[in-house]
């Protein structure tokens, strides 16, 4: 691995670490799970211009330090379930070639969500998180958008980033 | 309008998962129905179950604080807390099975159950 391959990782693990803990910062809107997922900008990104390996070492890793600096043991359950059922999605979607950014990013803002209530409902042992379902699904919709209309801007316009 | 051709797989997904999400909202709405009982649970254990049809107001105490828990015209609320953040004050009332009030500091979950089920309350107790 090159030099200026591990300084790309690492500055964008670093960008990805800052936007989580920025999103930390956010209020709130009340329900657990809704959120803008900033994180995945640089997610976006990564798996458009560098690849699909980058964009899943940057997102794990990203998930990892996340939760060990910022969250706890139950919080990597919940983040890591969304990440990479996401990401799989993502690179489904891109490799059909049907879709941009944009329907990229929306279907991962909405595996994401829906990732995260599976969890949900295997550690609760609930049913009762039903109504969640819809509530996540209009929010990662939503989200997923304005993360996808600003991702395919950076892999437009931010210039030369090939090694 | 160029963007709307070239996105326009990206504009069905958008709508589809739009259409998802009423379809589902539409359904729990239809399908819902009023609770029987409410159960009150502190740490996860049930400390109390109370008709839904009789008005009561039940102090919880719990070793992280104090919740006021009022049942009045078939519906449930929080109506008073002294845990810093107050959201299960604010989440309002619930009379749905199904439907809950979680007091995330004081470990406190109220659940609106179905009912009535007698026998099982019965055998429960």
């Amino acid at each position: 691995m090159s030099a200026k391959r591990i300084a790309r990782y690492g500055l964008l693990t670093a960008l990805a670490l800052a936007l989580s803990y920025a999103e930390s910062l956010l209020p709130s809107p009340g329900v657990p799970g809704v959120k803008l997922g900033l994180p995945n900008l640089v997610v976006v990104f990564a798996l458009y211009r560098l690849g699909t390996v980058d964009a899943w070492a940057l997102s794990l890793a990203r998930v990892l330090l996340a939760s060990v600096l910022f969250g706890n043991g139950v919080g990597l359950a919940y983040s890591m379930a969304g990440a990479v059922l996401s990401l799989s999605v993502m690179c489904l979607l891109k490799k059909s070639g049907r879709f941009s950014e944009t329907g990229v990013s929306v279907a991962g803002g909405v595996a994401h969500n829906a990732g995260q209530v599976l969890v949900a409902v295997l550690l609760l042992e609930t049913t009762r998180l039903a109504w969640y379902l819809p509530v996540l699904c209009l929010s990662g919709t939503v989200a997923g958008v304005l993360i996808g209309v600003v991702s395919a801007l950076l892999v437009k316009r931010v210039p030369e980033f090939k090694s | 309008m160029d963007w709307l051709k070239t996105h326009r797989n990206d504009l069905l997904l958008i709508a589809a998962l739009l259409v998802l999400a009423g379809a589902l909202a539409l359904f729990l709405h239809l399908s819902r129905h009023d609770g029987g009982y409410v159960s009150v649970s502190v740490g996860g254990e049930v400390v109390a179950r109370l008709p839904l049809d009789e008005d009561a107001s039940l102090p919880i105490g719990t070793e992280g604080g104090n919740n006021l828990l009022v049942i009045e015209d078939g519906t449930a609320r929080m109506e008073s807390a002294d845990c810093p953040d107050l959201l299960c004050v604010k989440m309002g009332a619930v009379r749905y099975a199904g439907e809950s009030i979680v007091c995330l500091p004081h470990q406190v979950v109220i659940t609106v159950e179905e009912g009535p089920d007698g026998g099982f309350d019965a055998a429960a107790r």
